[in-house]
């Protein structure tokens, strides 16, 4: 049976606004296992971002369990939270959050400055396969502005591998990109997930989650919908695409 | 995370912004250059003033009379006539550290050589005078303690008088010149000395014996002042206590009761002095730390616009395993990075400046090391200063909406 990496239970969030409890999160519940490609979906309000920000160990619930490979997030201090997002997590953002004037290599080179088990001179060799991995070996001397937004986001991607994370943690990774990039992008997760990657990814866009391998949509702070569903390729998706365009 | 990964860290992030950098760094570098200036000029002076006050005889000792007062009323200096023959003798023989002892009677009178003239002083000495004070002949001889005892019309004169009646190049040696009526041969003259510290000229000097100005000029048998020499540096205040104690004993001055004279050593002017220049140079560092404190106020200002523009940066390091420490660190690895190589900048800068203004006003180049070496520990402490509250700012955001910030 395959190993548990995420499980979430009966998770609460509760926000203090003024004088009211905005509960963001009522009891959600779910375990993610080793090698699973995990839609997260919902509109905004939904309390998606919060359940992002718990899984990230960004945030820490006001109820419930969250633990991530084998570790209970309960009693963690900053500091161990910290280590636990350099060792177990990787982040791909929106917005891509890349340094500027600094090149692809060292963008992607940064988690490890934060690892102390990595010796400085394993760094760069590391960086170097994890831009292979996202096809951008010959673009490793580039500055983020002379990179495409799907390049960039390749980039950003690969900074997220380099740790050699247990999850990967997408928030709406292709909301700055257009339908032939988002594609790319997702056909490059789709093959993170066959290499074996186990990946969550939060969108609003339902076909976006249509490349996943399954499908867990919030409303209002509870789970609505959780069921493994029919995979599409997005490499298919984008030679339709072509196609397309040739009519 | 280690120490090196921050240097890095920071050094990276700091090239990332040149112009900006460069900019906050020159607020440092002009405090440390003017202080590093200010200090070397301020200590240039000083030696220079010490050099200037030796070279009139570091073991000197002048001897003059008290004012006098009677009946309430202050006589002034110059009427006293308690400094005589007899104290000259005793303080000639019956001393041990004071080597030489010289007395002084001046007057004023117009100097006349064929169609020049010239008014000046005539300060009449004994014939070691010149070793009291340092002075050198240039031409011809000194008078001897024979011109002394016989009131010879001698006399052995300045560059500037030579100048001023001499003006046809002739050479003075033998010359006869007018003293107001009485005429005198030039038997010697000077080495210059030009100006003393305050400006006086010192070479517009005419020196007799003093008998003969004494008898034949002023008629009196009283002195103006003594001047005497220690044996050495060291010995000038025993000198002083010798020559004290005589000079009590002489005048009949009951123990208890103060002297009718004072006592000046070099020693004391020496140490006058060079308080005052010291006093200036503290004054000049003062001012210049100012422009320290301004330039360290501008890295706290930059630093705080960083974090603020930086919120993203902060944001995405703390998502991708920083912990607080490492960000509070880094920023705190820029500001120091930004004062201590601002630091060194403004140190090379500043010698630089002492050099030339050293060079223009003709002043010893002193670096003063404790300078450099406490400017650049005030650099150091101005970057943890200046750059911990921006760097805490820093570190306690909250990733979340640090991540989110537009």
């Amino acid at each position: 049976m395959a190993k548990d990496i995420l499980r979430v239970e009966n998770l609460e969030r509760i926000f203090r606004v003024g004088s009211e409890d905005v509960h963001a999160l009522r009891g959600v519940s779910f375990v993610i296992q080793e090698g699973e490609f995990v839609s997260i979906m919902g509109t905004s309000g939904s309390g998606k971002s919060t359940l992002l920000n718990i899984l990230g160990c960004l945030d820490t619930p006001s109820g419930g369990d969250y633990i991530i490979d084998g570790v209970s997030i309960k009693n963690l201090s900053k500091n161990e939270m910290s280590t636990l997002r350099n060792r177990k997590i990787g982040f791909v953002f929106q917005n891509y959050n890349l340094l500027a004037r600094t090149t692809a290599i060292e963008n992607v080179e940064l988690p490890l400055f934060y690892n102390t088990s990595v010796p400085a001179r394993e760094r760069r060799e590391r960086a170097k396969e994890a831009l292979k991995l996202v096809g951008l070996e010959n673009r490793m001397e580039h500055m983020p502005n002379q990179l495409s937004g799907g390049q960039q986001q390749r980039v950003a991607i690969a900074r997220a591998l380099v740790n050699d994370p247990v999850i990967l943690l997408a928030d709406e990774a292709t909301g700055n990109l257009d339908t032939r990039t988002s594609y790319e992008i997702m056909s490059l997760f789709q093959d993170l997930h066959e290499q074996g990657k186990t990946i969550a990814f939060v969108t609003h866009e339902p076909d976006i989650a249509t490349f996943t391998t399954r499908k867990i949509k919030l409303m209002d702070g509870q789970i609505i919908e959780d069921a493994p569903i029919a995979t599409q390729s997005a490499a298919e998706a984008l030679a339709a695409l072509n196609l397309q365009k040739e009519d | 995370m280690n120490i090196g990964n921050l240097i890095k860290i920071a050094i990276s992030s700091l090239f990332r912004n040149k112009m900006r950098t460069a900019l906050t760094m020159l607020g440092i570098v002009i405090g440390i250059a003017s202080v590093i200036a200010m200090v070397s000029i301020g200590q240039a002076s000083t030696q220079s003033v010490k050099g200037e006050l030796s070279s009139m005889g570091s073991n000197m000792i002048m001897v003059m009379p008290s004012r006098q007062h009677r009946g309430g009323v202050d006589m002034g200096m110059s009427t006293s006539k308690s400094l005589t023959n007899k104290d000259l003798k005793m303080l000639k023989e019956n001393t041990r550290y004071v080597a030489a002892v010289s007395p002084n009677v001046s007057t004023s009178k117009q100097l006349i050589y064929g169609n020049n003239n010239h008014s000046s002083s005539i300060s009449g000495v004994d014939p070691s005078y010149i070793d009291i004070r340092k002075l050198e002949l240039k031409e011809g001889v000194m008078f001897t303690d024979e011109d002394v005892k016989r009131y010879n019309k001698v006399c052995v004169i300045g560059k500037t008088v030579v100048d001023k009646l001499f003006t046809n190049g002739e050479n003075p040696i033998g010359k006869t010149i007018r003293l107001g009526s009485i005429p005198m041969t030039v038997i010697g003259v000077l080495e210059s000395k030009g100006q003393n510290g305050m400006g006086n000229d010192q070479d517009d000097i005419v020196l007799a014996p003093y008998t003969t100005i004494q008898k034949r000029f002023l008629g009196i048998t009283y002195f103006n002042m003594l001047f005497a020499s220690a044996t050495s540096e060291e010995e000038s205040e025993l000198a002083a206590t010798e020559i004290t104690y005589i000079l009590r004993s002489n005048h009949g001055i009951k123990s208890g009761d103060v002297d009718d004279f004072e006592i000046r050593t070099q020693e004391e002017l020496v140490s006058t002095m060079s308080s005052i220049t010291r006093m200036l140079t503290v004054l000049l560092a003062a001012i210049a730390s100012i422009s320290l404190v301004v330039g360290g106020i501008g890295i706290m200002n930059i630093m705080y616009v960083t974090v603020t523009e930086r919120t993203k940066e902060i944001g995405l390091r703390m998502a991708i395993g920083a912990h607080n420490r490492d960000i509070k660190l880094q920023f705190l690895c820029e500001s120091v990075i930004l004062s201590l190589i601002g630091g060194i900048i403004g140190i090379i800068l500043g010698l630089i400046i002492s050099y030339a203004v050293s060079r223009l006003m003709k002043l010893p180049y002193v670096v003063s090391e404790m300078a450099i070496l406490i400017s650049f520990i005030v650099c150091a402490l101005t970057g943890i200063f200046f750059g911990w509250y921006p760097a805490k700012k820093a570190a306690n955001m909250d990733p979340i909406s640090a991540l989110r910030y537009e």
